[in-house]
């Protein structure tokens, strides 16, 4: 259309004026930042790569990318396992699909924040709901947040939070399948679970890896959950709370800067793995 | 015909007879997940009208004579209301700046034709890759040069430039899908193309703005990292950084701890309640897959 490029200048400009200032100049600034020693804004030294090397010596780190992982896994098993059973479960009922979609996603609307008091609250010792279930059954109460069971115990708000958003991206994904397939099925006397596991996983697997990877990516950013119920402490610090004690907390703005390049390219590379072991051809109907 | 159609309702009765146990199976699994997403509200707002003794005591007990002193302390000693003013303003101005730009730049995107679209596209998908903690320290500095820490705009501006990516894929994905009849049609009664952005594509994307406008929503009210760095003074505070105060400074409070989160979740499920069909629409129609 005529004066076209008028239009896309002007339309882009707004969009385009906030991410260069908010997101990529940050952004390479923070590269820039991380090869420094600094001391509040003002006070810098060029260092090379001697955060980089740092980083790889930071045994805290290294416990706080462990932790990152197994959180990770218990979000691909469970978050995204319990989301793809609720739906399949879900797709298979005829009655009640409306209310269990509006309840599943409770959880995911609220913040992450408020899930982390409420489970503040579940784990109290003295007076949580655990433990006070455990004293109704006469069973001696337990310490949730010890050493041995912090990092499950922040796990479990963590995968509870998004499984009602994952379920609602298979369960439409599952509704895109035209209804003559399963009905060609059925003529080949394929039901139950066999055409769960036969027709509709793989014909939703291009969803499944783009959830993976949602899920890897967005475990990444976990940060409320550990932030409010532990602080980090017994055995559950993550890359997120690291890097928020050593930026924000410790004022060292060059190790900080390092230490979340570092879970950029931790992220793309896992990414990458994931798309690449998930690899398949999209199905379009 | 008449044979087949008895056949056919015979098996049918069968097969509804046979799988009736596995249904009851399958509501049974998903009843108790349901309640493990329903319960856990219940119990907190229930314990809300309780005396902390009380909690302490029996926190399964029912309120059967609600007490209102933790909400009065929650206003009077917490502020929880000023918190929910700013809140409320900065994630309002978050979710208008977000649409206004992101379904402008999602316009161009999906309808025009020009050099550079797909190396725009390939830079959006890359942005998503690119965490809050890998800006932060940058940004903030900035804020403190341009005077902006510990304002509503502290918060609003980086949470805009966060949330545009997803805003425009999304808006991008559903505009492709309209009809190029329609942008013709309104081109020969004499509309520009800022005209036909708004008297075409924005009324026709509404489910798609509707989802994308209450996601926004959602992660710039629920956003603690950047609402503890850039905007943590009690004038301007945000209600996620208030919980985070209560949670430490009054831990052992557990009526005013069970109120504080009450106060911030059943407004956002009230609300969610009422449009909840639109998130599923817009979410899904404009494939996000892209």
């Amino acid at each position: 259309m005529k004066g076209d490029r008028k239009y896309i200048f002007t339309f882009l400009l707004p969009a385009a004026v906030f991410m260069s200032v908010f997101l990529y100049y940050p952004f390479f600034k923070s590269v820039y930042l991380s090869f420094f020693r600094t001391t509040g804004f003002f006070d810098k030294k060029f260092i090379g790569w001697d955060n980089y090397k740092r980083l790889f010596t930071d045994e805290l780190l290294g416990a706080a990318t462990l932790h990152t992982l197994e959180i990770m896994l218990y979000v691909i098993v469970f978050q995204v396992g319990i989301a793809l059973l609720l739906a399949v479960l879900v797709d298979n009922i005829s009655k009640f699909k409306g209310f269990y979609r509006t309840v599943f996603f409770f959880p995911v609307v609220i913040s992450g924040t408020a899930i982390s008091l409420l489970f503040v609250l579940v784990y109290n010792y003295n007076f949580g709901l655990l433990n006070n279930l455990l004293a109704g059954f006469g069973i001696e109460k337990i310490l949730w947040l010890d050493e041995s069971n912090a990092l499950r115990a922040v796990a479990i708000p963590t995968v509870w939070h998004y499984v009602g958003f994952y379920f609602v991206l298979f369960l439409t994904a599952m509704s895109k399948i035209p209804s003559d397939y399963y009905e060609a099925a059925k003529l080949e006397g394929i039901t139950g679970v066999k055409k769960t596991f036969l027709l509709t996983i793989p014909l939703i697997m291009s969803d499944i890896k783009v959830v993976i990877t949602l899920a890897i990516t967005g475990t990444l950013k976990v940060f409320e959950f550990i932030w409010v119920i532990t602080k980090g402490q017994n055995g559950t610090e993550v890359l997120g709370t690291y890097m928020y004690k050593k930026a924000m907390v410790d004022q060292n703005f060059g190790y900080g800067s390092a230490i979340a390049i570092y879970m950029v390219v931790f992220g793309v590379i896992l990414a990458l793995v994931a798309n690449r072991l998930l690899k398949r051809d999209e199905i379009t109907y | 015909m008449e044979p087949t159609k008895v056949v056919a309702h015979k098996t049918l009765r069968v097969k509804s007879g046979r799988f009736s146990l596995g249904t009851t199976l399958m509501h049974v699994v998903l009843i108790a997940w349901a309640l493990t997403t329903i319960y856990p509200l219940f119990w907190i707002v229930n314990n809300s009208f309780k005396m902390s003794r009380d909690v302490m005591n029996d926190s399964f007990a029912f309120a059967w004579s609600p007490v209102l002193t933790n909400y009065m302390n929650a206003f009077d000693r917490m502020n929880i209301g000023m918190s929910y003013v700013n809140s409320l303003i900065m994630s309002f101005s978050t979710v208008f700046l977000v649409l206004l730009f992101g379904g402008l730049a999602a316009y161009v995107l999906s309808r025009f034709q020009f050099r550079g679209k797909r190396t725009i596209y390939s830079i959006l998908y890359a942005t998503l890759l690119i965490p809050a903690f890998a800006t932060v320290v940058p940004v903030y500095e900035l804020l403190i040069h341009t005077k902006l820490v510990n304002t509503y705009l502290g918060l609003i501006l980086p949470q805009t430039a966060g949330n545009l990516t997803f805003a425009t894929l999304i808006i991008a994905g559903y505009m492709a899908t309209i009809p190029k009849e329609l942008e013709e049609a309104s081109f020969i009664d004499g509309c520009n193309r800022w005209q036909m952005f708004t008297k075409v594509f924005l009324p026709i994307s509404q489910p798609v703005f509707a989802s994308a406008s209450i996601f926004v929503f959602l992660w710039s009210y629920n956003d603690l990292f950047s609402a503890l760095i850039f905007v943590n003074k009690e004038n301007v505070r945000p209600i996620v950084a208030l919980l985070n105060e209560i949670s430490s400074q009054y831990g052992t409070d557990f009526g005013l701890m069970a109120t504080a989160v009450s106060l911030t979740v059943i407004p956002v499920l009230l609300v969610y309640l009422f449009i909840s069909k639109y998130i599923e629409k817009g979410l899904t129609e404009g494939a996000i897959k892209g």
